[in-house]
């Protein structure tokens, strides 16, 4: 586990100098929150009551927008099969990733979301609700993420592949966190949603690196 | 015993006609269509292996006749 | 038992008993399901709320079921795959995927043709509809993995991670579904009532849903030597059967 402080320094360094790849998603999602306006009309009220769903579902697509090169270029250099030949602790590697990669992508949508909240009219309480679903949903994003990359590293045509793989797997994030923010829009209690949203997350944590590992590993051998 | 009292009452199916034989019809396309292409994949695979080996022993008889 | 067992990991018996299996197995599947449906179709009583339109229980309720139960044998032979490295495993995970699709791709067209007389609409956004709309996503993400990539061995083994990541996830996804669907709309649609059924439309129901069984296993038995073949294109044995034909 020493060696996680390692990884981390040297993915934070990686972010540093290539800003495009965590800069990019992030105005991806403010560009289709700024679309969905747009598309279905400026309405205070309609885009209330939609914004739950649209604000999940462009966390949803920039999350796999900075995904798709998660392990890209690592592959390519051969550090990945550096570390699973020389018997180097994968874990704290994939471990690192998850971390930088929420860093990089979900943290600036937590940051953001204040923006999002005057963007499509929240009121406080939804806009509290919007936090703490940001806050408990997209590390589970970033897991999920980082298994699709995991599992696609060495093929051909990875992007939509992604996208096919990792989307269904998102559906119960997106329910419950659109359910979360919908109660509190209606004032209701939405701790439930937030329990189970949490429960998911610890649920991910414990079983999402062991199949990353494993599916690293295969793409190497 | 038979439900039906006719072969046109048959394919009425009581007003739901289109319905009854777009699933019966879509149903069998689809695994007919499954069940083709299995085979077309599997005679496929079988010619390609042939092809291959044949040129393979066409490529080793050239080079022991030229050697 | 694993003495007995044993024999199965070897891809050329394997090969050869699926040969001598497919026949039969077809031919069986091909009965039933002929069977099955005449029967459902013109030789049983209408439903008294229903009419005829419920004869399409006959084929929807068989690859429904199937659907689901082609995912589960798929998990398995991707689980034993992962855990075990059985290499037919890992390709039976190939070859089961598109049948299972197809079957969800059935389950959902004639769930329409059902849905469109009875709720009036083409579709609802039902629990259940929902689910099986889910599940052929998850059937063609491990059909797309499979595909994806340069070496076929690689694909094999990353659709048999996916399939065991999918079935982790169905539960959730499922509860999840009937949730956010008793949360969004009144219990109007999804509490039809499933009235108990008559035996005289049971026998024949049951029979279509044990032709789709076997239908699963020959197709199975057929493109599981395909996948074989493909995978084991380098072996003497293969080599012979190639060169024989």
């Amino acid at each position: 586990m020493v060696k996680l402080g390692v990884f981390i320094q040297r993915e934070l360094r990686l972010l540093a100098r290539q800003k495009a790849d965590w800069l990019n998603p992030v105005l991806f999602f403010i560009i289709v929150l700024c679309l969905f306006p747009l598309g279905v009309g400026p309405e205070p009220n309609l885009l209330r009551l939609m914004a739950p769903g649209i604000v999940w579902i462009a966390a949803l697509l920039s999350v796999l927008l900075a995904a798709e090169r998660l392990f890209k270029d690592d592959y390519r250099n051969g550090v990945i099969e550096q570390l699973v030949a020389a018997r180097q602790p994968l874990l704290s590697f994939v471990l690192a990733k998850l971390v930088t990669n929420w860093l990089s992508t979900g943290l600036p949508l937590v940051l953001l979301s204040p923006l999002v909240a005057l963007l499509l009219n929240l009121e406080t309480p939804a806009f509290v609700a919007l936090l703490l679903t940001l806050l408990l949903g997209t590390p589970l994003l970033s897991l999920l993420s980082v298994l699709g990359a995991a599992l696609t590293v060495s093929a051909d045509k990875g992007g939509i592949l992604l996208a096919l793989l990792i989307l269904p797997l998102y559906i119960p994030l997106l329910i419950f966190a659109s359910a979360a923010m919908e109660a509190a829009t209606m004032a209701l209690p939405y701790h439930g949603q937030l329990a189970i949203m949490l429960a998911m997350l610890l649920f991910a944590l414990a079983l999402v690196p062991l199949a990353v590992l494993s599916a690293l590993k295969l793409n190497v051998s | 015993m038979m439900h039906f009292q006719s072969f046109s009452e048959f394919l009425a199916m009581g007003g739901y006609g289109f319905f009854v034989w777009l699933s019966f019809g879509a149903t069998y396309t689809l695994l007919l269509a499954l069940v083709v292409y299995s085979h077309f994949q599997q005679r496929q695979c079988l010619k390609q292996l042939a092809d291959k080996l044949a040129r393979e022993q066409r490529i080793k008889q050239y080079q022991e006749s030229s050697s | 038992m694993f003495k007995w067992l044993h024999p199965l990991a070897k891809p050329e018996t394997v090969y050869h008993l699926c040969g001598r299996l497919y026949p039969w197995l077809m031919l069986l599947a091909v009965t039933l399901l002929l069977l099955g449906n005449i029967w459902g179709l013109a030789f049983t009583p209408p439903d008294y709320q229903q009419g005829d339109s419920y004869r399409i229980i006959h084929i929807h309720v068989p690859s429904a079921i199937m659907s689901m139960g082609t995912y589960s044998a798929m998990a398995i032979a991707a689980f034993i795959a992962l855990v075990w490295q059985v290499k037919v495993a890992q390709w039976s995970v190939l070859a089961i995927a598109p049948i299972g699709a197809v079957y969800t791709a059935i389950a959902l067209i004639t769930g329409m043709a059902w849905g469109k007389p009875m709720w009036g609409t083409w579709w609802v956004w039902d629990a259940r509809l929902t689910s099986e709309l889910i599940l052929l996503f998850l059937y063609l993400g491990v059909i797309a993995l499979s595909g994806a990539f340069s070496d076929r061995q690689t694909g094999a083994k990353a659709s048999s991670l996916l399939a065991v990541v999918g079935v982790i996830n169905l539960p959730i996804i499922h509860f999840s579904v009937e949730w956010w669907n008793t949360l969004h709309q009144g219990a109007s649609i999804t509490k039809f009532a499933k009235p108990s059924i008559d035996p005289s439309m049971l026998w024949p129901l049951l029979i279509s849903i044990l032709a789709f069984k076997v239908l699963m296993l020959a197709l199975l038995c057929l493109r599981l030597r395909t996948a074989i073949l493909q995978h084991e294109q380098h072996r003497p044995w293969v080599k012979a059967l190639a060169g024989a034909v």
